[in-house]
């Protein structure tokens, strides 16, 4: 579904602040792949994440996406077909525009003129329903009213509203309260399922990183440092996954954001 | 009593014509977030422009002209933020700028023009109702600013609406969903740029006279009506919303009007203006701070006793 080939990304080149974040990455993801990546800070997750997004384009290197080339396709078009959830809730929504509103937005059906129909507004009524949360009582209240949870699980519900092709989940649930967190990721597992998305999502929770998803991914430097998917997933602990660490990067996990639960 | 009338009139005619305006800012500055400052300019040429027009003996004509004047200037604006990259309130300086030359080169190089014979909408207007000349300013102003309402109502509601109202409100979120913040940006300052070049040519027709000044000011005067306008009716629908930004700018002109009763000189207005914004901005912010220094001013009395 996606493939990364050998794509490089410095930042400010030729200054003192030059940044060498990305360096030759490679990554192939299968069709309804759900993948975590866990490493620690600055090892070029977010810039892995920018680069498919297309906030940037990349020094080098090319990313197919479903048979597309979309190595140099500006940001708005590729959108189309990736869905990027940030860690700030408040990206995703538009604070002074309605409930209603911000899913119009995220339908995008009907030509430009066209208004928001009746047919419209009992789907959007369904499909936040499932939330649970009582969003469809008040479709037509400002977003900037619902809480950091509401907003993040409405934000998911935009971006998976036309399932995209690619899920691009930044550490989504990380500005949440423990049980709010637990609940948005519950919801984009069961998103993700439904729609058969191809999802690649980054955590700082070890746990979630092996128990969600079919793969996961460790990246230290700019490099992928270990790559692990079936039977040895499954085998796999988080103790085992910090020994890898230390073993392949050649130091402690030295995160304090990582969260070592068990 | 009658020249309280009169005088009311005059401000709710002047009002209503830079409500127009005032409602160009209000898609421009309130909804897409972008200040745009070249509505002086943009103002005038639709002025210029209509004034033109109207004494070429088009009076008729002369509004679609002004109205695509305006928006061919917010194209350019629109352009040299959105491809050029040019900062937003520079590139509106530059195409004020700009505009001055080309206004007064559209009045072939004179800085004003008299349309003291010409025949416009409202002299039409009072030909055909004679009972109503008293009013013609109101009535012809007030059919302009309903529709200009009516258009933002329904406009703003449409996909590409909201897609502009997102592009104001959350920059990060429409770049990475499949919208065109280039797009909406140059859709939107075309749209508020077509208002205020109408505005503009409803004054020159109304008051017979343009010169090249006559625009001078108009973005601090149509904020300030702006601001009014938002703290009178902050909350509510799109309709209510632009409802009292109309009031701000009538508002503002009845306090002008009152305020030269008490003899203040007409050259005041643009400081007037200037200050209103100042408060209208500012106060928000001063009583935010208020709390902490009264507080600070406490502490600092109760350590030195």
């Amino acid at each position: 579904m996606l493939t990364i080939k050998q794509i490089s990304k410095t930042f400010n080149p030729g200054t003192i602040n030059e940044k060498k974040v990305l360096s030759n990455f490679s990554l192939h993801l299968e069709p309804c792949e759900f993948v975590t990546i866990i490493g620690s800070n600055g090892a070029g997750k977010s810039t892995l994440f920018n680069a498919i997004s297309g906030s940037f384009l990349t020094d080098a290197g090319s990313i197919i996406l479903d048979k597309q080339d979309i190595t140099f396709l500006a940001q708005h078009k590729r959108s189309k077909y990736i869905g990027h959830l940030y860690q700030d809730p408040n990206k995703g929504t538009a604070p002074n525009m309605t409930i209603l509103e911000n899913l119009a937005l995220a339908a995008g059906n009907g030509g430009w003129l066209s208004h928001i129909s009746k047919e419209d507004k009992i789907k959007f009524i369904n499909v936040l329903s499932q939330l649970n949360l009582g969003l469809e009582h008040r479709l037509n209240q400002s977003v900037g009213l619902l809480s950091g949870g509401q907003r993040q699980a409405l934000a998911l519900l935009m971006a998976t509203y036309n399932p995209p092709k690619l899920l691009l989940l930044d550490e989504h649930t990380a500005a949440l309260d423990p049980q709010t967190a637990k609940q948005v990721l519950d919801l984009t597992d069961k998103i993700v399922k439904k729609n058969n998305i191809t999802t690649l999502m980054i955590t700082h929770n070890m746990q979630d990183a092996l128990s969600l998803g079919t793969r996961t991914i460790m990246m230290d430097n700019g490099n992928m440092i270990l790559d692990v998917k079936g039977e040895e997933r499954n085998k796999l602990t988080v103790d085992d996954l910090i020994f890898q660490f230390k073993l392949k990067s050649g130091q402690n996990l030295s995160n304090d954001r990582i969260l070592l639960t068990k | 009593m009658s020249v309280i009338l009169t005088l009311t009139q005059t401000a709710m005619e002047l009002g209503l014509i830079c409500a127009l305006c005032v409602l160009a800012l209000f898609l421009s500055y309130s909804m897409l977030n972008v200040c745009d400052l070249s509505t002086d300019g943009c103002f005038t040429l639709g002025a210029v422009v209509g004034a033109s027009v109207a004494i070429s003996g088009h009076p008729f004509l002369a509004i679609p002209a002004s109205m695509f004047a305006g928006m061919c200037s917010g194209l350019v604006t629109a352009f040299l933020q959105t491809k050029i990259g040019i900062d937003s309130l520079l590139s509106g300086i530059i195409v004020n700028t700009g505009l001055y030359s080309i206004n007064i080169a559209i009045m072939n190089g004179s800085s004003l023009l008299n349309m003291n014979k010409t025949t416009t909408i409202f002299t039409i207007f009072k030909e055909a109702f004679p009972f109503l000349s008293k009013y013609a300013t109101l009535v012809i102003s007030l059919f302009f600013v309903a529709i200009v309402i009516l258009f933002l109502i329904i406009f703003l509601s449409t996909r590409l609406g909201l897609a502009i109202r997102a592009t104001g409100d959350n920059h990060d979120m429409v770049k990475s969903s499949s919208i065109n913040p280039m797009f909406t940006t140059i859709i939107g300052l075309c749209i508020a740029n077509m208002f205020t070049g109408l505005s503009g040519c409803l004054l020159a027709q109304s008051q017979k006279f343009v010169d090249i000044n006559i625009g001078q000011g108009m973005v601090t005067v149509a904020l300030a009506s702006l601001l009014i306008g938002r703290t009178l009716i902050s909350k509510g629908s799109i309709g209510k919303k632009a409802l009292g930004v109309v009031l701000g700018s009538i508002i503002f002109r009845l306090v002008y009007t009152i305020a030269l009763r008490f003899n203040m000189p007409a050259f005041m207005l643009k400081l007037v203006s200037a200050i209103i914004v100042i408060l209208a901005i500012g106060i928000p912010n001063i009583k935010k701070q208020w709390p902490i220094f009264i507080r600070k001013y406490k502490y600092n009395r109760g350590k030195t006793c």
